[in-house]
């Protein structure tokens, strides 16, 4: 498979009053082409930054990537000028935001605001962007897209406001997509829609998708690949199936568990306790173990390496140190992933049904 | 937009209406009347002009005279000077009070703007700081204390400057100066804060994300936006304006309007008192509604709301 899109060793800082922040801290990963990759967290764990990194959006200063490379095709993206960066951001690789009443420009005509990067990027004069303005909003199922193109965000639902960021993103066909939390800020019927246009989108313009998010329902709904993260690293990926049926790492567990479902009581919904910690001064050892009911000695004094699973599954936890006593995943996650049949997604988008 | 600028227009003239009564009764609670601080006049001739002026009359006899002529277009005439007309006095003065409040909005506004974007862009920079603490400045230090100290170094110390009166473009370079501190100081302070407020939304990272180079971002989404809300305090700035041209005119001896108005109060002419009132309220009254209706056109969400019939 084409890898499109490689990350390796990526540490980005933010140097705050406080002293540094390490957001990321030596973040792995791929893309292939065509593909959907989630990566998925908690609040503060580094999701965010790290797609923003590889848009080269940090603010600088305070932020910084420290080192590490971001390959894109034979260019190393962390390397290159705000310049060269410029040409690559809307018209290679795009970007979705998470909350579509802000991500547009409220003063200008939503037409214009797709316009922009077809000027800039695809040397289109005027009436050729709104042409194609006109054409991706109707992609983006859009009705009455000649009329609309001349309208401002404000008179746009939340929905369809999200559907015109995606026509800004995928103006110029990237091949790189990153969505940051697109579904987050929509309420669930709409959520799964704009789902539904990613997947058939992606499908028409084979482009690979990063989707940062923290709910698992979606990422079970979109993705073919997973990587989870925790305190800036990435701590246990692998495919769709293999990170829902057989998860090894308890940070996992603890998300699945924490994750509601229709069929579960009351007690079979896990809080993971704790916080997580604080990057300013990064605990020694697996960041995990505080919060962590299976740590071991070793986990407050060494961080474990990523351990093979399989070809594609990969965690990072001394649990699978051929040393490590036998643990098994709690029951209540157990009966759950036994409550996942493979051909029965947690959400169904069609009908607009979901668990919550 | 029309019947919004057609409710506009007639609570213009109520307010129009409140103030010219305030402004009335207020006036007769001025100490002294207008002739009796003239040496030369003995008492038979006081009662005299006090008759011909009906200023015997009952306050709301006065009043309901003066507010009869106002529907007429009538501002009356002067008491001080052999009964001229108030309009003609406002036309004669007017001339260097538009010209000097004119000049020092544009400047003080251009200016404001470009080191309010400058001190935004180069954020926590000495510029920023720079700016900030000529804006200081300007807002704390009133126009008259500038004013006087322009005098003394530009105009006497180094004779740089004329000193006072009005005779050519040289003679305006202070007096706006003093005028446009406080315009300057104003817009760069909120011009700052707007950009940095605008600079952080989500839609900037948006168009970055687009790929638009930093100045495309900065024209095109930042400065359109962050200008909006200094159209707001356009109006009360022009007001402060015109009040701050009243002092400055004469300090520097300008034969302007405000020139004219503070002499009236300090020698009773009512009917200038009450035409220049007047002619500044309509003013403020007309830039307050201006600005409304720009505010609409530069903002989409505000034109649609108020557009809607």
């Amino acid at each position: 498979m084409e890898r499109i899109l490689d990350v390796n060793d990526l540490h980005v800082s933010f140097d705050t009053f406080a002293g540094e922040v390490k957001a990321v801290r030596g973040v792995n990963f791929h893309l292939n082409k065509g593909e959907t990759l989630a990566i998925v967290g908690e609040s503060g764990s580094g999701k965010s930054v790290t797609s923003k990194a590889v848009m080269r959006l940090i603010p600088d200063p305070p932020g910084r990537i420290k080192q590490g490379e971001i390959k894109f095709g034979d260019r190393d993206l962390s390397k290159l000028s705000e310049k060269e960066m410029q040409k690559i951001r809307g018209s290679e690789i795009s970007m979705i935001f998470q909350d579509p009443m802000t991500s547009l420009n409220p003063t200008m005509t939503v037409g214009k605001q797709i316009m922009e990067g077809l000027i800039k990027h695809q040397n289109m004069n005027k009436s050729e962007a709104k042409e194609r303005a006109i054409e991706l909003l109707k992609l983006v199922g859009i009705p009455d897209a000649e009329g609309r193109v001349t309208q401002y965000p404000h008179q746009f639902s939340g929905g369809m406001r999200q559907r015109v960021v995606i026509a800004i993103a995928l103006a110029c066909n990237p091949r790189v997509l990153i969505a940051d939390e697109p579904t987050t800020a929509l309420d669930v019927t709409i959520q799964a829609q704009i789902l539904e246009l990613l997947k058939d989108l992606q499908e028409k313009m084979g482009t690979s998708i990063i989707f940062i998010t923290h709910d698992l329902g979606v990422v079970a709904n979109i993705a073919d690949r997973v990587a989870v993260m925790y305190a800036g690293k990435i701590v246990e990926t692998g495919t769709v199936d293999e990170i829902f049926y057989n998860p090894q790492h308890p940070y996992t567990w603890g998300l699945l568990g924490s994750m509601p479902s229709l069929e579960a009581t009351e007690e079979d919904l896990i809080a993971i306790p704790g916080s997580p910690p604080d990057l300013l001064d990064p605990p020694k050892g697996d960041a995990f173990a505080p919060r962590n009911p299976y740590a071991m000695k070793i986990d407050t004094e060494m961080e474990p390496p990523l351990f093979k699973v399989s070809d594609t599954h990969y965690a990072a936890t001394w649990l699978l140190h051929e040393k490590a006593p036998k643990v098994e995943p709690p029951a209540a996650i157990k009966k759950r992933l036994r409550g996942m049949a493979p051909d029965e997604p947690i959400i169904a988008t069609k009908d607009g049904e979901r668990n919550v | 937009m029309g019947r919004y600028i057609g409710g506009r227009v007639v609570s213009m003239v109520i307010t129009f209406l409140i103030i010219a009564s305030l402004t009335f009764f207020l006036m007769k609670l001025l100490p002294g009347t207008p002739f009796n601080n003239q040496e030369k006049l003995s008492d038979a001739q006081i009662v005299q002009l006090n008759e011909k002026y009906g200023l015997n009359d009952p306050v709301a006899v006065q009043y309901f005279t003066y507010m009869t002529n106002l529907f007429k277009g009538d501002l009356g005439v002067s008491f001080q000077q052999d009964g001229r007309q108030v309009s003609t006095i406002i036309g004669e003065r007017i001339g260097p009070s538009a010209y000097l409040g004119f000049q020092s909005l544009v400047v003080g506004t251009i200016l404001g703007l470009v080191l309010g974007i400058v001190a935004a862009l180069r954020h926590n920079s000495i510029w920023d700081y720079g700016t900030m603490v000529v804006a200081v400045l300007g807002i704390s230090i009133p126009s008259f204390v500038i004013a006087g100290l322009m005098q003394y170094w530009f105009g006497v110390k180094w004779q740089l400057l004329p000193v006072a009166y009005w005779d050519g473009f040289a003679y305006t370079i202070m007096p706006t100066i003093a005028i446009a501190s406080i315009v300057v100081a104003t817009i760069a302070r909120f011009m700052r804060t707007e950009m940095l407020e605008v600079l952080g939304q989500d839609y900037i990272v948006t168009a970055k994300a687009k790929g638009l180079s930093s100045t495309a971002v900065v024209i095109r989404h930042t400065i359109r936006n962050a200008s909006i809300p200094i159209i707001t305090i356009m109006g009360p700035l022009v007001v402060g304006l015109m009040t701050g041209t009243l002092v400055i005119e004469r300090i520097f001896v300008i034969p302007g309007l405000g020139e004219k108005f503070v002499n009236s109060i300090l020698t009773n002419d009512f009917p200038i008192i009450m035409g220049t009132t007047l002619f500044f309220s309509f003013l403020f009254i007309l830039v307050i509604l201006l600005v409304d209706i720009l505010y609409g056109i530069v903002d989409p969400r505000i034109r649609l709301a108020g557009g809607k019939e």
